[in-house]
């Protein structure tokens, strides 16, 4: 991964994507299209509310079962003729990879899209054992050319735009390409042919693994995946372990949800079920086919009842499109290879480091888009309030930030300690008020007058006026009998409830 | 029948005359609020920063302060929002108070919804002859499902000229403690927002958040610009009186 990314802090890398101006209007370009592209595409689909709440089901009962289908998922894929691989870290995983790799004499490997590859860091891995290692999914490939992490979960190049794609490709090429969409996707196609059929081993992804079936599903849109698996000699499959469902018919609904969520596509372009390797009759596919499922610290998300539902994810991006921090940053300002509010989330349980990971929570104004943006409903919004609300217990705060919260719990605490606080704020805002607002740039006060003005407590708080108010408006208004009736009638339905729950 | 006022500290401190406006328009349908002086803040700010010890000692104040309510109504989407979606897990494991959360949470209303689905009054007889554009807050339209209550409103008052603003539910970039912890990034958020606002030419920009409001007035105050930013109560008020 790009070193320089993770090793400066949150702030420091949230400065420099606010300070990119092009980054910016790239990203809220492309995400403004998938949003709309989503909103279109589920509004013609109709029932959108419900599909998602029976995706979310199909996931809830996943996970709660996830051992049963796990095992049943391997049992079906072992009878087909893979072999199944279990690692329990990312460094583990990279280690299978690479005895197979071994066993292979490998010298050159093709890959489709993976985050979970991103996750364990393979490509850093195999490059220094002297392994050639090609992305062919468009985006991933562009990223691999500048040394970059994906900046979005479905489209990891999100950040550049064709100029820069054009300089890319014309060092490979050797020559100057022009920025030209077609003329730059003809010499990624011809590039990549040729490292296809000289691979020797095919790394893929999974979208989705049948456990009925034993079956690995791929979806893509640029046919890459499937030159993956299927010219390679041997294919390697890497999976977390969450994503398993039960069957078939699941998958109709996971493939209805997740193309519309991600790009606002009815259907992925190419959706591929690889069920075991190749057989005698099979005109093509690998020889061999190996499948890791990693853990990586998922497994203890089972049974937490803040965060198991966050390995319900499907891995659709929607988050990251409708999330307005995401839309300011891009993905590299979160440090890793997951971004948006699904990364903020996974990314420090994935990682040893909590503190250091758990600080990505506090990019966040809880705005909840992202639960509403998500296909199986995770509710996102949820689980940061609980990381922060971790990093508070783990003690991981700031002292000022510790101090301030600790006069709120004693002024609010209280309602004459809050109305002294008041009255006290009503006299100091004399010093730095000026024509009904605070302007001044003093202290910690800059850190909202840096953008915007403040403004000044009232001369009397509500409080302080209900008195009067109260006063004024103590002459009798007949009330209107339909309210009274309706209100009578809200308070008995209510009461009724309750004594029925009783 | 006991209808009260949760005031929210940011419209008792701030903003006065928007919980003032709210409970002259229910006395014109002869509801009395009463408003009990033992409230201070529902405890947000604290909660979303995860200080959550912190927080139950002023959500307490509420619970306690409209233990013997049959109505509670508010002029804030957020701190309605924090009652019914964050109360019923800070309390999770004290059992007496959990019991006094869920009462308090089916008598809380936002002062839109109270309207609309409470009083069943969505004409308020209003005319108020500006171009006026609505942001909806977050918390309100996702945590609390408000959503057209405002615009049902809206649409009855007389000259109002409603224009829609261009990517309205995106956050404002507020977000309590957020709009100082990561200042510049909250700042960015809100740059746009203003922005948006602008582009729509309306003389009014009208909420039923204050603290979305405060963010987005300071930004336009900023600016020189010169925008009335009121909440909904207020323009309905000033529309009927």
């Amino acid at each position: 991964m790009n070193e320089v990314q993770s090793e400066n802090s949150l702030k420091d890398r949230v400065q420099v994507a606010l300070n990119n101006e092009f980054l910016q209007n790239a990203v809220k370009f492309t995400t403004e299209k998938l949003r709309s592209g989503k909103q279109a595409a589920t509004d013609q689909l109709g029932h959108w509310e419900e599909w998602r709440e029976r995706g979310r089901q199909i996931r809830l009962h996943t996970i709660a079962h996830l051992d049963y289908y796990l095992s049943l998922f391997v049992d079906n894929l072992r009878a087909a003729g893979g072999i199944v691989h279990f690692a329990s870290t990312a460094e583990e995983a990279v280690r299978i990879s690479l005895k197979i790799m071994e066993a292979k004499q490998a010298k050159s490997v093709v890959k489709s899209k993976s985050m979970v590859s991103e996750e364990v860091e393979l490509n850093h891995a195999l490059i220094e054992k002297g392994i050639e290692v090609v992305e062919t999914d468009l985006g991933e490939y562009i990223i691999q050319l500048a040394n970059e992490t994906p900046s979005h979960i479905i489209i990891p190049a999100i950040h550049r735009n064709r100029k820069q794609v054009a300089e890319l490709f014309s060092k490979v090429a050797g020559e100057e390409l022009p920025a030209d969409t077609a003329v730059l996707a003809g010499f990624a196609r011809s590039k990549l042919r040729e490292k296809f059929l000289q691979a020797d081993i095919g790394i893929t992804g999974c979208n989705f693994a049948i456990a009925e079936a034993g079956s690995m599903v791929l979806f893509s849109n640029e046919g890459n995946a499937r030159m993956v698996s299927t010219l390679p000699k041997t294919q390697i499959t890497m999976m977390g372990m969450e994503r398993i469902i039960p069957s078939w018919e699941d998958l109709e609904v996971m493939a209805t949800l997740l193309p519309r969520a991600a790009t606002g596509q009815d259907l992925t372009v190419y959706m591929s079920a690889i069920n075991g390797p190749r057989r005698n009759d099979d005109l093509d596919g690998p020889e061999e086919l190996h499948v890791i499922i990693i853990d990586n610290n998922r497994s203890s998300q089972l049974g937490d009842p803040e965060f198991q539902e966050v390995l319900n994810c499907i891995r659709c991006g929607a988050c990251l499109n409708a999330c307005p921090v995401y839309r300011h940053v891009g993905g590299h300002a979160y440090g890793w290879v997951y971004s948006g509010p699904i990364g903020a989330v996974i990314t420090p349980i994935l990682h040893k480091d909590k503190e250091k990971w758990g600080e990505i929570a506090n990019a966040s104004s809880l705005c909840g888009a992202c639960y509403e943006a998500c296909p199986v409903k995770i509710p996102l919004h949820d689980m940061l309030v609980y990381i922060r609300r971790n990093n508070v217990e783990k003690n991981r705060t700031k002292k000022l930030e510790k101090l301030g919260m600790n006069l709120f719990r004693k002024v609010t605490s209280n309602h004459r300690t809050f109305h002294l606080a008041v009255q006290a704020g009503q006299l100091g805002q004399k010093l730095i008020a000026r024509k009904g607002k605070i302007t001044s740039k003093i202290g910690p006060l800059k850190k909202w007058t840096a953008y915007r003005d403040a403004p000044v407590l009232a001369k009397r708080s509500f409080r302080e006026s209900w008195d009067r108010l109260e006063k004024e408006l103590n002459q009798e208004i007949p009330q209107d009998p339909n309210l009274q009736k309706r209100m009578q009638k809200i308070l008995a339905e209510r009461r009724e409830k309750n004594e029925s729950e009783r | 029948m006991k209808v009260s006022l949760f005031v929210t500290c940011l419209c008792d401190v701030i903003y006065p005359q928007v919980s003032e406006a709210m409970v002259r328009i229910l006395h014109r349908y002869g509801i009395k609020l009463d408003f009990p002086k033992l409230q201070t803040c529902c405890g947000q700010p604290a909660f979303n920063s995860g200080y959550w010890e912190e927080a139950k000692e002023s959500a307490k104040t509420i619970i306690a302060a409209f233990k013997d309510s049959d109505f509670v109504i508010a002029p804030s989407g957020s701190c309605v929002g924090m009652i019914h979606h964050h109360y019923p897990t800070l309390f999770k494991e004290e059992r007496e108070l959990l019991q006094q959360v869920n009462e308090l949470k089916e008598k809380t209303y936002e002062f839109t919804q109270f309207l609309v689905h409470v009083l069943g009054i969505t004409d308020l007889g209003a005319t108020f002859r500006h171009r006026v554009t609505y942001h909806p807050s977050c918390h309100a339209t996702r945590l609390l499902g408000v959503t057209n209550e405002p615009y049902q409103l809206l649409s009855k008052v007389k000259g109002c000229q409603l224009i829609p603003l261009k990517n309205a539910s995106d956050c404002c970039g507020f977000g309590g403690t957020f709009a100082v912890k990561m200042s510049d990034l909250s700042g960015a958020m809100v740059k746009e927002k203003a922005e948006h606002v602008l582009e729509t030419e309306a003389e009014v920009l009208v909420g039923i958040d204050m603290a979305c409001l405060m963010n987005i007035a300071g930004r336009l105050s900023h600016e020189g610009k010169n925008i009335r930013v009121m909440h909904l109560a207020e323009l309905l008020y000033e529309g009927v009186s």
